[in-house]
């Protein structure tokens, strides 16, 4: 990355430092969340919606992408409205800009991609919730700049995402055979006996996939495990 | 101004309000006609699917408005309601929950090369949650020619499976009413010793293993939602059809 | 009357928030170290969900839904709000939230501590949106059976989180391998306790 010094003065508005835009320190905040700081696994938060709707993998893709438009829009709007906020109404104001950038992707959804809206009902308004995002508007949004607080967003939506599509990569494959609607495993396998589980369509099977996703990072990862 | 005042605060949340409801108002109103026009078109699509014409959701309103000549609003003693329309006012889960006489169901009336089909809109309950779908009637308003089934939240795998072809396939030149023209509906059976369906006048289907209650659900579903429309088909068909 | 029973008894067990829906996990994850303290906040989501589901279901009705404020003349009858859904139900409830903090606090500080900051955290607890939101899609037919299914499910959600606190606090003293230790075995213990909460199917009154 070069290390030029930036004097396009959007970009330095938007950084309001003079470090490039993608340098080692606002990589960290793509790369972070993936796994030292993972926003599922390690912060613990944005489990509710996360599960239910890991059945397939379309609606865990889709989803994933609603919630990074939403951060995204939310974090940059809350960054550049930092200074004027008022202290007493800071959680309300948080609240209405993160209700109405989900109330704009969940109309958008439902004009533009009826089928999968249906798959995703309650709960892209359930974003609104989502522990993450109130969270990173608390956490970095309210003291960091514009650029910065997009790529936490980004980061930390595209982490929860990769957890989302894990599970539900695991589930829709070996709960049905397939993946995105298209059979994965071949019709040889089925007629040696092979038959398809099941319970990973179970709601319950998300919680244990995830428990799992837990063990093998801390056991990769060692400094993640809580002291008893 | 000191962001803290009361003035400012107040300042604040007020512009806050205004910009929010602006822009929410403004997406909402111009992706509203895209956003019915899904919504209307699955009805569509899905009524037609029930006798038979299967078409993707672009086409099918063409389709719907070519084949579909009648739609009636029917209330409980044969008569229809003129002032209901069939296909944009009526909800099947809100009109269940009125008293059989203010009830009114829509009945669809499809003409396909010179054949006449009714379609019908049943809802009923599954294991967890509401089930719901079509059937449709050849002319003699006895043998079935389709049926579409969903569902809210059956069981994946179990009782979600009426939704595929293979169990909607076992309802087709099924009869309803019985030689006494008897309203006998359908019976979603495990007993039914008749697993390649080759009695069509048995009034059974087989059942789906392991999705006992969702079966149930749908046999109660389809006699009680026909019960409603005995007494038109009594108006139309000159033969006594006694009810059950 | 029968119906009632049958709505509440589904909506603790067969549609459980936590185990079904999988809503209100990171308070339930979080508050589930001991018995007292999730018991505490289970009193408390029960008492905003009772509350906020009849009240949201009142606004649905009468403000929101197509159609909606034909009461107020027939020329608006054409109006359909529904699109500030989200933003209404959620003032809604942060209201109500904060309403049960100023309680919570006069009546017992205690409490009051060893919540901390989770009791303001129920406002953004999904459990109570998800309950308006299905409420929402569930077309009931008036305000008691939507106070009915919001007193089950909190009820169903303070049964799972007394359950796990009451499990964690047994498993303190086990051999749990270190990496699963905490939230992984939560997880897998809430995933096998899910189960066992299917068995509840069926039930029909």
């Amino acid at each position: 990355m070069s290390n030029k010094k930036n004097n396009n003065p959007l970009i330095l508005f938007l950084s309001k430092t003079s470090e490039p835009l993608f340098s080692k320190k606002n990589r960290a905040l793509l790369s972070d969340p993936m796994d030292d700081n993972n926003p599922i696994t390690v912060q613990v938060l944005g489990v509710c919606s996360a599960l239910a709707i890991t059945v397939q993998l379309k609606p865990a893709i889709v989803m994933t992408f609603s919630v990074i438009a939403v951060m995204a829009a939310s974090n940059v709007i809350i960054s550049l409205l930092r200074d004027l906020i008022p202290n007493r109404i800071r959680i309300i104001v948080q609240l209405v800009v993160v209700a109405s950038m989900v109330i704009l992707v969940d109309q958008v959804l439902r004009a533009y991609a009826y089928d999968v809206s249906k798959e995703l009902s309650i709960f892209i308004g359930l974003i609104i919730t989502n522990c993450i995002v109130m969270g990173r508007l608390e956490a970095f949004a309210l003291g960091n700049g514009v650029w910065r607080s997009f790529l936490d967003g980004v980061g930390n939506a595209a982490a929860y995402g990769f957890i989302l599509i894990l599970v539900a990569f695991f589930r829709e494959l070996f709960g049905s055979g397939n993946l995105l609607g298209y059979q994965i495993i071949p019709d040889s396998f089925y007629e040696m006996g092979y038959v398809n589980n099941g319970f990973m369509l179970l709601s319950p099977m998300a919680l244990i996939i995830v428990g799992v996703i837990i063990w093998v990072q801390r056991s990769r990862n060692r400094t993640l495990i809580e002291k008893g | 101004m000191n962001r803290d005042s009361n003035l400012y605060t107040f300042l604040f949340a007020a512009i806050m309000v205004l910009v929010v409801a602006t822009v929410l108002a403004f997406t909402s109103q111009s992706l509203k006609e895209l956003q019915n026009e899904h919504v209307r078109k699955e009805k569509m699509q899905n009524i037609l699917s029930t006798v038979g014409i299967m078409t993707d959701r672009d086409s099918a309103e063409d389709l719907f408005n070519k084949y579909i000549e009648e739609k009636y609003a029917l209330k409980n003693d044969g008569s229809i309601n003129n002032s209901v329309d069939p296909f944009s006012q009526i909800k099947l889960s809100l009109e269940l929950k009125k008293s059989p006489e203010q009830q009114n169901f829509p009945l669809y009336v499809a003409n396909i090369e010179n054949s006449k089909y009714y379609i019908i809109p049943i809802r009923g309950n599954g294991l967890w949650n509401a089930i719901y779908g079509y059937i449709s009637l050849k002319e003699d308003l006895n043998t079935i020619k389709g049926v579409v089934f969903d569902h809210v939240g059956e069981t994946a795998g179990l009782g979600a499976e009426i939704t595929q072809d293979w169990f909607k396939e076992r309802f087709v030149d099924e009869k309803l009413f019985d030689s006494n023209n008897n309203l006998m509906g359908i019976m979603v059976s495990k007993t039914n010793n008749d697993p390649s369906n080759l009695d069509k006048n048995d009034h059974e289907v087989d059942a789906i293993s392991g999705a006992t209650i969702t079966g149930d659900g749908v046999s109660d579903m389809i006699k009680e939602r026909i019960q409603h429309y005995v007494p038109f088909f009594n108006s139309l068909n000159p033969k006594q059809i006694a009810l059950n | 009357m029968l119906e009632y029973a049958n709505l509440f008894i589904k909506s603790i067990f067969i549609e459980n928030m936590i185990f079904a829906y999988f809503l209100g996990m990171c308070s339930y994850l979080a508050v589930s170290k001991t018995v007292k303290t999730a018991v505490g906040l289970g009193f408390a989501v029960i008492f905003v969900l009772t509350i906020t589901v009849p009240l949201n279901f009142l606004i649905d009705q009468y403000v929101l839904q197509a159609g909606a404020l034909k009461w107020i003349g027939p020329q608006y009858a054409e109006i359909d709000l529904s699109f500030l859904s989200f933003i209404m139900f959620i003032a809604v409830i942060a209201s109500m939230v904060q309403l049960v903090e100023m309680i919570v606090e006069k009546f017992s500080p205690a409490l009051y501590g060893a919540l901390g900051i989770f009791l303001p955290l129920i406002a953004v607890n999904c459990a109570i949106l998800g309950g308006s939101l299905f409420m929402q899609i569930k077309d009931f037919s008036g305000i008691t059976e939507s106070a009915v299914y919001g007193f089950g499910s909190g009820i169903g959600w303070l049964l799972a989180i007394v359950g796990i606190a009451a499990i964690r606090e047994k498993i303190a003293y086990s051999n749990v391998p270190a990496p699963l230790r905490g939230l992984g075995i939560t997880f897998i213990i809430t995933g096998l306790m899910a189960i066992g909460f299917m068995s509840f199917m069926g039930i029909d009154l």
